[in-house]
C-alpha cells in the first residue's frame, strides 16, 4: 500500500524522463539523504566513522566505477585494487608536492590520472573479452602494485616504503591526517559519493549509458548501428577508472591514513569490490551501495552479535564470522542470482499490486 | 496514402566476390536497388543472401567488386560507416539488446543523431535534456507506429519472439535509414504475426519511403509485396527480375525444385 506507482500518471516526456520518476522513491531518496546529512553527524563518534562508515563510503564508490565497467559495459575487470592505488599514489605525490593545495582538487586529479591509466589497461578490451580480459586486467592489478613498490619516487623514497597522508584541508576544515573530525570526514566522503552516484545515475540513463549497455548485450549490433566500439569501450573504463581512482584516494587518504601497496591495494581489494558488484546488483546503482553496505557493514555486525550478545571469543568468532559471511553470501546468490538490487525490484513489483495480486 | 514512385539506383553492387578460405560465398554478383523499391533477395540455404547483406552494410569485405551507395563507391569500410550514411537493418536472429527495456533499445538506434557531450550528460542539463526529450518524441513516433506502447519500458528479453522482431525493426527505423535491410523478418513467426509484419514492412515502405532490401524463404511473402526479386544459387546470381519473371524462370524452378536427372 506505501509503495504504489499505479496511479501516477505522466503527461509529458520530461516527466517520465526525471531521474526519479516515482514519488515513492524520491521521498526515499530525500529521506535517506535528510537522516545521512541530519542526523549521523551528530551522532557519529571515531568508531563509527572509522569502522563503519568510512569503508562504507570508500567502497561504495569503488563499486559504483566497478560497476560502470562490469555491470553496465560488460567488460570484466581485476585490476580494482590496482587502480585505487593509482588514485591513492597520485594524491600522496599531488599531496606532498602541493602541501597547500585544497583537498577536493587533490581526489579530482587523482581521479583523472586514474582515467588516463585506466583507458591506457583498456585497450586490450578492443581485442579481447571476458575471461581473457579479465586476465589481462590482472595483470594491471599485479604490475601497478610491482610498480609502486619498485620505484622510490611513488613514495618519496622513505624508509618503510608506505605512504602517509600529510594533514589536507577543504575549505580551512582539515580532512585527512590524525586531526580531523569524525563527521568531517564522513560529511566530507559523504558529499562525494552522493555527487559521483548522481552524476554515475545520469550518465548511465543518458546516450553514452545506453551505448555502454548496448556494447555489454550486443556488441555486433551495437557497431551497426553506429556505436562506435573504440570510444565507448574506453570512455567505461576512463570514467570507471575515474571512480575507482577517487575511491582509491578517498580510501588511502581520508579513511587509512596510511597505506602499504601490497597489504591495502591488493588482489583481494579486486575480488572485494567485484564481490561487492556481484552481491548488490550488476548494472545498478542502487546495487553498488548495497553490496558495499552487504561486504562492509555485514561482517561488523556478526562480530558484534557474537561477541557482545553471545558472548564468544574474538578469535572464534572471526573465524565463524569468515564462514558467516560465506554461507551468505551463497544464500543470497541463490535467493537471487542477480543481485540484491533485483531482490528490491522484484519486492517494488510485488508491492505495486500488493495486497491484490491481481 | 499514395506510395512515392520508384526512383534512380541507390545501391549498386558491381561483381562482388567474397570467399572464405576455399569456400566461396559470393561469386560476381551484380545488382541494384533504387530508390522507393521493395526489393527481395531469395535463395536456398547457404546461397549467400545473408553474407550479400553483411557485404552492403560494410560487416564483410568483399575480395572483389564494390558496393556504391547514393553516389559514393567504396570498397573497403568500417561497419559502423553504413550506419553513419543511412544503412540499418535486422538480423536472422534477433541481436538485440536484452537487459535494456524496449525504449532504450529504440534509443540507441538513434546514437548517431546525438551530439551532446559526456559531460553535459553527468548533469542532464541543456543540450544532453533537450536532445534526450526531443528524440524521445521521435522515438515515441515509432513505438505507436508499431504498437508497442504497452511494452515501451518492459526488458527485451522478458517480450516474445514476435514482438522482439518487431523492437528490432523499430530500433532500425530509429536511426531513419534511407536503406533497411532486413534479414528473415518474419522468420520462425505464424501467420498471423507474418500478416502483421507484411504490413508493417509495407507501411515503413508508403509511409517513410525507405527503401527496403528484404530476405525471405516464404515465397508468397516475397511474390506478395516485393518489386523486384534477386534470386541467389550457391554465391551466384541466377535471376534478377519482377516476381512474375522470376516465378516462371527455368534456372529458379530448377534450383528450388530440383533437376530430373534422366
Amino acid at each position: 500500500m506505501l509503495y504504489r506507482e499505479s496511479g501516477q500518471f505522466k503527461t509529458s516526456y520530461p516527466a517520465d524522463q526525471a531521474i526519479f520518476p516515482i514519488v515513492q522513491d524520491r521521498w526515499g531518496l530525500i529521506a535517506v539523504l535528510v537522516v545521512a546529512y541530519g542526523v549521523v553527524p551528530f551522532l557519529i563518534d571515531d568508531y563509527w566513522s572509522n569502522a563503519v562508515l568510512l569503508p562504507f563510503l570508500c567502497y561504495a564508490m569503488a563499486a559504483l566505477g566497478l560497476n560502470i565497467l562490469v555491470g553496465y559495459c560488460g567488460q570484466i575487470s581485476l585490476g580494482t585494487g590496482g587502480f585505487m592505488a593509482v588514485g591513492a599514489y597520485a594524491a600522496y605525490k599531488i599531496m606532498t608536492t602541493f602541501p597547500n593545495l585544497d583537498f577536493i582538487p587533490v581526489v579530482l586529479a587523482a581521479g583523472l590520472i586514474t582515467a588516463a591509466v585506466g583507458v591506457l589497461f583498456g585497450l586490450p578490451s578492443l581485442r579481447i573479452k571476458g575471461f581473457y580480459l579479465a586476465v589481462a586486467t590482472l595483470a594491471a592489478q599485479f604490475f601497478l602494485v610491482w610498480v609502486f613498490n619498485k620505484f622510490g619516487w611513488f613514495y618519496n623514497y622513505n624508509a618503510t616504503g608506505q605512504i602517509t597522508a600529510p594533514p589536507a584541508s577543504v575549505f580551512g576544515t582539515l580532512v585527512t591526517g590524525a586531526h580531523t573530525h569524525p563527521a568531517v570526514t564522513y560529511l566530507f566522503c559523504l558529499s562525494f559519493v552522493a555527487l559521483f552516484a548522481l552524476v554515475a545515475k545520469n550518465l548511465v540513463r543518458n546516450r553514452v549509458g545506453r551505448s555502454w549497455m548496448a556494447i555489454r548485450d550486443m556488441d555486433i549490433a551495437a557497431e551497426i548501428i553506429g556505436v562506435r566500439p573504440l570510444t565507448t569501450k574506453l570512455s567505461a573504463f576512463a570514467v570507471s577508472s575515474f571512480y575507482v581512482g577517487m575511491a582509491g584516494a578517498l580510501y588511502f587518504a581520508v579513511w587509512l591514513g596510511s597505506a602499504e601497496p601490497t597489504e591495502a591495494f591488493g588482489i583481494d581489494q579486486s575480488f572485494l569490490v567485484l564481490f561487492m558488484i556481484i552481491i548488490g546488483g550488476l548494472g545498478s546503482i542502487l546495487g553498488s551501495f548495497l553490496g558495499a553496505a552487504f561486504m562492509v557493514l555485514m561482517p561488523i555486525l556478526l562480530k558484534n552479535v557474537m561477541v557482545d550478545s553471545l558472548g564468544m571469543a574474538a578469535v572464534t568468532a572471526k573465524h565463524v564470522e569468515i564462514l558467516l559471511m560465506g554461507v551468505l553470501i551463497i544464500f543470497f546468490l541463490i535467493v537471487e542470482p542477480h543481485g540484491l538490487a533485483r531482490l528490491w525490484q522484484i519486492m517494488k513489483e510485488k508491492l505495486r499490486l500488493w495486497p491484490f495480486p491481481y | 496514402m499514395a506510395r512515392q514512385p520508384i526512383g534512380d539506383v541507390l545501391l549498386k553492387a558491381d561483381n562482388i566476390s567474397l570467399s572464405f578460405g576455399g569456400v566461396k560465398a559470393l561469386s560476381n554478383i551484380s545488382f541494384d536497388v533504387r530508390e522507393h523499391e521493395l526489393a527481395a533477395i531469395i535463395g536456398p540455404n547457404g546461397a549467400g543472401k545473408s553474407s550479400m547483406l553483411n557485404v552492403i552494410n560494410g560487416f564483410y569485405h568483399p575480395q572483389q567488386g564494390q558496393i556504391t551507395f547514393k553516389g559514393q563507391t567504396r570498397s573497403r569500410m568500417k561497419v559502423h560507416q553504413a550506419a553513419v550514411q543511412g544503412i540499418a537493418r535486422t538480423f536472422q536472429n534477433i541481436a538485440l539488446f536484452k537487459g535494456m527495456s524496449v525504449l532504450d533499445n529504440l534509443m540507441t538506434g538513434r546514437n548517431l543523431k546525438m551530439h551532446s557531450t559526456m559531460l553535459e550528460q553527468a548533469v542532464y542539463w541543456g543540450r544532453a535534456r533537450r536532445e534526450e526529450l526531443e528524440h524521445r518524441g521521435k522515438v515515441e513516433e515509432i513505438i505507436d507506429f508499431l504498437n508497442l506502447e504497452s511494452v515501451r519500458k518492459t526488458p527485451v528479453g522478458r517480450l516474445p519472439y514476435g514482438i522482439q522482431k518487431r523492437v528490432e525493426l523499430g530500433r532500425a527505423l530509429a536511426a531513419e535509414p534511407s536503406l533497411l535491410l532486413l534479414d528473415e523478418p518474419m522468420a520462425g513467426m505464424n501467420l498471423e504475426e507474418k500478416e502483421d509484419m507484411c504490413r508493417f514492412v509495407l507501411d515503413v515502405n508508403e509511409e517513410f519511403g525507405t527503401t527496403i532490401v528484404l530476405i525471405e524463404h516464404d515465397m508468397g511473402v516475397v511474390m506478395d509485396i516485393s518489386d523486384r526479386v534477386t534470386v541467389l544459387d550457391y554465391g551466384r546470381l541466377l535471376a534478377v527480375g519482377t516476381p512474375d519473371e522470376v516465378r516462371n524462370n527455368q534456372e529458379v524452378i530448377d534450383a528450388y525444385l530440383g533437376v530430373a536427372n534422366d
